[in-house]
């Protein structure tokens, strides 16, 4: 089976520090087939978004992907021009972002911002384009979507503005949504029915879906396979159950059990101690030897990838049992 | 939005009301017009006759009253130098300058806002760069030397152009004006663009950093995301949020065009009020300077009153009755 999308080797930097600029994106490679759901996990600046940005094509100047190629359908993106990534954004690749009261823009209105998506990719009527979005936005459980049409998005509520940027999302029938923590700014009650909301989309329409978060619950329910981030790096990589079973990095496992659970109750959660640093000074080798307590005198190398392209760590010194 | 118009509108009539009064008191405390206007050579109960006939022996408070009612009818008195009605002098010469205000502003805008529009968005060329050192020139070097080097120049060594005066006039709406003839067009130019260059280098400025701003935002990044094309983006997504603050710059300083274009009249024999304003205060002619001030505030007040109706045009979010 060939992948919808490959990554092989990216790097993503931007300028600054000695060399060759800040990695932001040090070497990530990860397969993603139609359909699939990759959970990609990681603290706040492991470059779970610049990922995200990457592979849209929208990395922000004065960062470039400096390596790698990211396969998309068979044809490197890496290397593609501006227009041709611009029409496969959108309509093969679409994203969602983080906060929806800073994704639409105030002063036009949600049909506007619906229908010009659509105008950018095909050539149809005003009367069909307004037709569907209307249906876009009633796929996604938009109340009267006539009327939303002509509101604008400060009349509708946080979780209404994610919803009218997921249907904007699915306009096209994307081969593949990249879904950057969509959720995160919204009240749990609205987290869950938008998310149930998306999964039955990606699930009719048989969308991939790259979901960033740092939040290890959501990608539990959702995700076939789980990334974790560290440091633009992936230190682990595998399938979700398999991963939250038996987390092999010690960063993924700090991570899992620093979040509250059935079986937790009543036990300290323990704390990944230290904080992330930034990328400036990113320790030499293992990025996470500073605050691992199995590092050695090994770790001051580089980790490559134990495994196999399709579950794999980088640790030098990996948990072998199961978690609890 | 109509209460929140008379509301406007109320606030309005409280600083018209307010600013007779202290345009009034602060004429009345600067100088004295009777040593000026009148002839030294004459005895006493000429004197005496002159200061009657102007009014100018009642009380201040009487003065006042009467100001008052003859405002109410628009009657600002007699010029004490042109010996007819006050606003009739200053109406006269209105024309003159609105258009050369009106054409310095079209310059202004013509020019400083797609320079500022490029230099925001490509802000690393050497163009921009070179856009950015100009407008800095065109902020600090003074009206009136950039004034005498156009003269200098363009009509004095190269004589392309006039340098005095209106030119032939054209009759329309009961006024006369320059900018309907060939040859009063060749005069307003240099004005106008003497006038303007101040104003252009802040309009392109302001443009340019609003575009920094508005470019960051994510709705901008979003709409990329859509796959919009760049056209798109630059003059739907990024122009009608810029607006919001260039319109009200623009309105403001068009005010200021008017009100400050003295030097530039004065330096181009322009007969507008700039240079009638100077005249009178140099004459104390105490009804013209008052019938201008007053102008000068309801100027303000309208514009004012423009530019917040301008706004609820363009940003819905403060449109108070929009539907959805
Ligand atoms: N425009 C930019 N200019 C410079 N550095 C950037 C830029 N965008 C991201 N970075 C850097 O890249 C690194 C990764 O950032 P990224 O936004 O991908 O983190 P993240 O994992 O998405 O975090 P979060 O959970 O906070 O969204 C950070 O160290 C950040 O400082
Ligand atoms: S490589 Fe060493 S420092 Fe890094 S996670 Fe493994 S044990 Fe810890
Ligand atoms: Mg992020």
């Amino acid at each position: 089976m060939t992948a919808l999308l490959d990554v092989r080797n990216l790097v993503t930097t931007f300028p600054g520090g000695a060399g060759t600029g800040l990695r932001a994106v040090d070497d990530v490679s990860f397969q993603l087939a139609r359909g699939e759901v990759l959970g990609l996990v990681g603290e706040s600046g492991s470059g779970k978004s610049v990922t995200g940005f990457s592979i849209m094509g929208l990395v922000d100047w004065p960062g470039k992907i400096a390596e790698g190629q990211i396969i998309f359908d068979g044809s490197d993106l890496a290397k593609a021009s501006v227009e041709t990534r611009r029409s496969l954004r959108g309509r093969r690749i679409a994203m969602v972002f983080q906060d929806p009261m800073m994704t639409l823009n105030p002063v036009l209105r949600v049909g506007t911002q619906m229908t010009e998506a659509l105008h950018a990719h095909e050539k149809i009527g005003k009367a069909e384009a307004r037709a569907r979005a209307r249906d876009a936005l009633g796929l996604v459980g938009m109340p009267s979507p006539e009327e939303r049409l002509d509101a604008y998005p400060h009349q509708l509520s946080g979780g209404m503005r994610q919803r009218v940027a997921i249907a904007i999302a699915f306009l096209h029938r994307p081969d593949l949504i990249v879904a950057d923590e969509p959720t995160t700014a919204l009240d749990v009650t609205i987290q869950a029915q938008i998310i149930s909301e998306f999964q039955k989309l990606t699930e009719d329409s048989g969308t991939a879906v790259i979901w960033i978060t740092h939040d290890l619950a959501i990608v539990s329910g959702l995700a076939d396979r789980i990334a974790v981030m560290y440091g633009g790096r992936i230190v682990e990589a595998g399938g979700i159950a398999e991963v939250l079973e038996r987390p092999r990095h010690p960063y993924t496992r700090g991570l899992i059990q620093s979040v509250p659970s059935e079986n937790s109750r009543g036990t300290r959660l323990t704390q990944i101690p230290g904080v992330t640093p930034s990328l400036i000074n990113m320790p030499e080798g293992c990025a996470f030897r500073t605050r691992c307590a199995r590092a050695t005198a090994a770790c001051v190398q580089r980790p490559g990838r134990f495994g196999d392209e399709d579950s794999y760590h980088r640790c030098f010194h990996p948990h072998e049992e199961a978690l609890r | 939005m109509i209460t929140s118009l008379i509301r406007r509108a109320i606030q309005a009539g409280f600083v018209i009301f307010a600013m007779t009064l202290i345009v009034f008191i602060g004429v009345n405390v600067i100088g004295n017009p009777v040593d000026i206007l009148i002839n030294p050579d004459l005895n006493q109960a000429e004197r005496l006759r002159v200061v009657e006939s102007l009014g100018l022996d009642r009380p201040l408070w009487q003065q006042y009253l009467s100001f008052l009612h003859g405002l109410a009818q628009g009657d600002f008195g007699d010029s004490f130098v042109y010996s007819k009605p006050a606003l009739d002098v200053i109406v006269e010469r209105l024309p003159a300058t609105l258009e050369l205000a009106l054409c310095a502003m079209l310059i202004a805008i013509v020019v400083g806002l797609p320079l500022g529009l490029y230099a925001g968005l490509y802000p690393n060329r050497v163009s921009s760069k070179i856009i950015m050192t100009g407008s800095i020139l065109g902020f600090s070097l003074p009206t009136f030397w950039v004034g005498l080097m156009f003269i200098l120049l363009f009509a004095v060594q190269l004589g392309w152009l006039p340098s005095n005066g209106r030119g032939e006039t054209e009759l329309l709406f009961g006024a006369r004006w320059s900018f309907l003839t060939a040859d009063g067009l060749a005069h307003l130019f240099l004005p106008a663009l003497n006038l303007a260059l101040f104003k252009t280098s802040l309009i392109l400025r302001l443009t340019r950093a609003g575009v920094q701003e508005v470019v960051m935002q994510d709705y901008v990044k979003f709409a990329r995301a859509k796959g919009l094309r760049e056209n798109r983006i630059i003059f739907v997504h990024i122009l009608k949020n810029l607006m919001i603050p260039v319109v009200t710059i623009i309105g403001l300083e068009f005010g200021s065009l008017i009100a400050f274009s003295v030097v530039t009249e004065s330096i181009f024999g322009w007969p507008g009020m700039g240079k009638l304003i100077i005249d009178s205060i140099n004459l104390l002619d105490r009804p013209v300077i008052v019938a201008y001030l007053m102008m000068m505030v309801v100027l303000f007040v309208s514009l004012n009153f423009i530019i917040d109706i301008c706004y609820t045009l363009l940003d819905p979010r403060v449109r108070l009755d929009g539907k959805g």
